[in-house]
């Protein structure tokens, strides 16, 4: 505001931009995330599903056009839902996405059997501890993803460091095959996701009332009862963002089963990886990424539509 | 053992041979270095509305916790009816706890609040049903028992505390800070209702508070508290009218202090010399000649006049308005003497003036006068 007293002259465009963002700035700032989402979800979801419903065909991009204008200046439309079929009716994909299913699953509830007594022991420490744990927490984010698997490959391998080091204390004469099997997938989803179940769930239980459950002994319960009637069912939201947080990327995983598990554990994003690049069938590929997705946002849609019911209700 | 069927509803503390409900012995309890409780005994009657004051950190709420179970001493014993507490933990202790934060379970409805302890206990359904539903009559919540905390006012979730608290029949009922959440115009009504809720059920309430109206109009008894230790024991006339040290006088109510010395010990009289003049006192007191004591009378304890004394005495002086705060029912006139001392007046606002200002004001002279009772001499 550099108006002088008595300055008649109408206010400059750059004051009168000022003034409207202003009084506006409500509507701009509900602006800003509507936008991030448009151009980086909305707008590839879109060129995903418009590839999803393409052919394959001997061109570049290696797929045929939705919209053409065919020879006479008919304009042509074209969809087709063969991939979708393809992809339901070879069992090879059926068994893929429940494999996947089943590792996310299995990994979540291993990232909240482990992840809940750490967050609830982090809460419960001391003021010099509670700091340095949560950072320790969110330490391993500065060293590269990718190099954290390839050290949990180091560590696994047959001439490893772990079999090393347990031949060499002689507990085993052969080394214990880790690396390209199962396990090692379980490990490095579980490792991996651990702290996106820890840090929801510590968020959750820090903002806990101690006194309730000082209130809920007081009035009779032992501390396994007032875990299950009070604790947990307030930490709720904690679990489910948390859960949310390992099941959906550990679903979709592609580094962690192809470094760790080789060819030997098939999940959804080795077989999209495999359709893209090495068979370079963009439609198919998009029609798995497609399908997944609504594998993945259907539950989490119905389970937020029943949950504001049941809060409705009570 | 008295029966605790026959238990008196009304609150006494001079029962006649009846074992105390509860039994502190020398409870010392430490965090760090830090003494909280030094050394404490008391013994509380059934059916006593008990009060802990003090200022914070005096230790009140650690005493009440370890009656509760949530700290345990380090020393010292708590006896409850005549057990020993010291292995029995929160969840096994006959007593119950409303919280200063209330603690009421988020997640749970009124009712599920209040009917949660009970469920603890095994009792049946259609018990536990009744029990609520009589509760929340006694607190007046029948119509709010299917709403959840967060969707009561403050003075209602005050209300379902206590219901929840009350509703297991505890031998002793622990209330930290009880009002101190709800707005002034509601905690001076709350304190009536709970006075009359503790009468209609008969439990021993024990209250901490650093409210001392609050302790004043609760309580049946009371202790001052301050650094661990118990002051002074009584009941809230004893303990205002009747302090034992400067610190009791000092902390309730107010008072003026001032030094004295004194100059007569007779049989039924004491006279002291103080900067408000001779003080003469026909109680109780007995201090040797010259010694060094305290002079403490209370603001409302002083006649106000603007007239000169008629005859010349003792427990009288004069000075000169040099502050008032106007109060609506009352009036505190800081009167300063010829000597420089600044006195506390209060002075009831008896007449409506048609003036629209009251009969003295600032730089007025005036006459101060006192009763021969109503000055309280204090050894420390």
């Amino acid at each position: 505001m550099s108006d002088t007293i008595g300055d008649t002259t109408a206010p400059s465009a750059l004051q009168r931009l000022g003034r409207w963002a202003q009084s506006r700035w409500r509507t701009i700032i509900v602006v800003i995330p509507f936008a991030w989402l448009l151009l980086f979800f909305l707008a590839p979801f879109f060129i995903v599903a418009k590839i999803s419903v393409a052919e394959l065909a001997i061109a570049s991009p290696p797929f045929t056009k939705m919209i053409e204008w065919t020879d006479g200046g008919i304009l042509t439309i074209r969809i087709v839902f063969d991939n979708f079929i393809y992809i339901l009716e070879d069992s090879l994909y059926v068994n893929t996405y429940i494999n996947s299913l089943k590792i996310s699953v299995t990994c979540t509830i291993l990232c909240l059997l482990l992840g809940y007594p750490i967050a609830y022991g982090i809460v419960r420490s001391g003021p010099v501890a509670k700091p340095l744990l949560l950072f320790a927490i969110i330490l391993p984010f500065w060293t590269s993803f990718l190099l954290r698997v390839y050290a949990w490959m180091g560590l696994l391998a047959d001439q490893g460091t772990i079999n090393n080091l347990l031949i060499a204390m002689g507990v085993i004469d052969e080394p214990i095959r880790m690396l390209y099997t199962v396990f090692a997938v379980y490990l490095g989803i579980v490792y991996t996701y651990m702290p996106f179940m820890i840090l929801p769930l510590y968020a959750n239980m820090e903002k806990l009332d101690g006194s309730l459950n000082e209130a809920a002994a007081d009035l009779g319960s032992r501390p396994t009862n007032t875990f299950f009637k009070v604790t947990l069912p307030l930490t709720m939201p904690g679990i489910i963002a948390g859960s949310l947080l390992v099941f959906i990327p550990a679903t979709g995983e592609y580094v962690i089963p192809d470094l760790l598990g080789g060819g030997n554990v098939q999940m959804i994003g080795r077989v999209l990886f495999n359709e893209f690049s090495r068979n370079t069938d963009w439609p198919v590929a998009a029609a798995v990424a497609i399908v997944l997705l609504f594998l993945l946002v259907l539950p989490i849609i119905l389970f937020q539509y029943y949950q504001g019911k049941a809060s409705e209700a009570s | 053992m008295a029966d605790a069927q026959s238990a008196p509803t009304t609150p006494i503390h001079d029962q006649n041979g009846s074992e105390p409900i509860v039994q502190i012995r020398g409870v010392t309890k430490k965090f760090g270095d830090v003494t909280a409780v030094e050394n404490v005994d008391l013994d509380i009657m059934q059916g006593e509305l008990f009060c802990l004051l003090g200022g914070s950190g005096c230790g009140k709420s650690t005493l009440l916790r370890m009656l509760a179970g949530f700290e345990f001493p380090e020393s010292g014993s708590i006896n409850i009816d005549g057990v020993n507490m010291s292995d029995v933990p929160a969840f096994e202790r006959p007593t119950n706890m409303m919280f200063q934060s209330y603690a009421l379970f988020p997640h749970m409805s009124v009712e599920k609040n209040v009917a949660f302890g009970l469920e603890q206990d095994k009792i049946a359904k259609a018990e536990i049903e009744d029990r609520v539903h009589e509760i929340l009559k006694l607190v007046e919540l029948e119509d709010y028992k299917k709403r959840k905390p967060q969707q009561l006012s403050g003075g209602q979730r005050q209300r379902v505390a206590l219901a929840r608290s009350l509703v297991k029949e505890p031998k002793l009922l622990l209330l930290d800070e009880p009002l101190a959440a709800l707005d002034k115009k509601l905690r001076k009504q709350t304190q009536f209702e709970l006075a009359n809720i503790q009468e209609q059920v008969g439990v021993t309430f024990i209250v901490v508070t650093h409210d001392q109206e609050e302790a004043m109009t609760l309580s049946t008894r009371m202790a001052v508290m301050d650094k661990g230790r118990f002051i002074q024991i009584g009941t809230p006339t004893e303990i205002y009218e009747f302090p034992e040290t400067r610190f009791v006088a000092d902390f309730i109510g107010s008072a003026n202090i001032m030094p004295g010395k004194v100059t007569e010990n007779g049989a039924d009289h004491i006279r002291v010399a103080t900067d408000l003049g001779e003080v003469y006192v026909d109680h109780g007191h007995t201090f040797a000649e010259g010694s060094q004591i305290w002079v403490a009378l209370r603001p409302e304890k002083i006649y106000l006049t603007t007239s000169p004394h008629e005859t010349a005495g003792p427990n009288q002086t004069e000075g000169m308005v040099d502050d008032i705060g106007y109060l609506g029912e009352t009036s505190l006139y800081k009167v300063r003497l010829t000597n420089g001392e600044i006195i506390d007046v209060t002075a009831p606002n008896l007449i409506r003036p048609k003036t629209r200002t009251h009969g003295i004001t600032w730089k007025d002279k005036v006459y101060l006068r006192w009763e021969p009772s109503s000055a309280m001499l204090l050894g420390s």
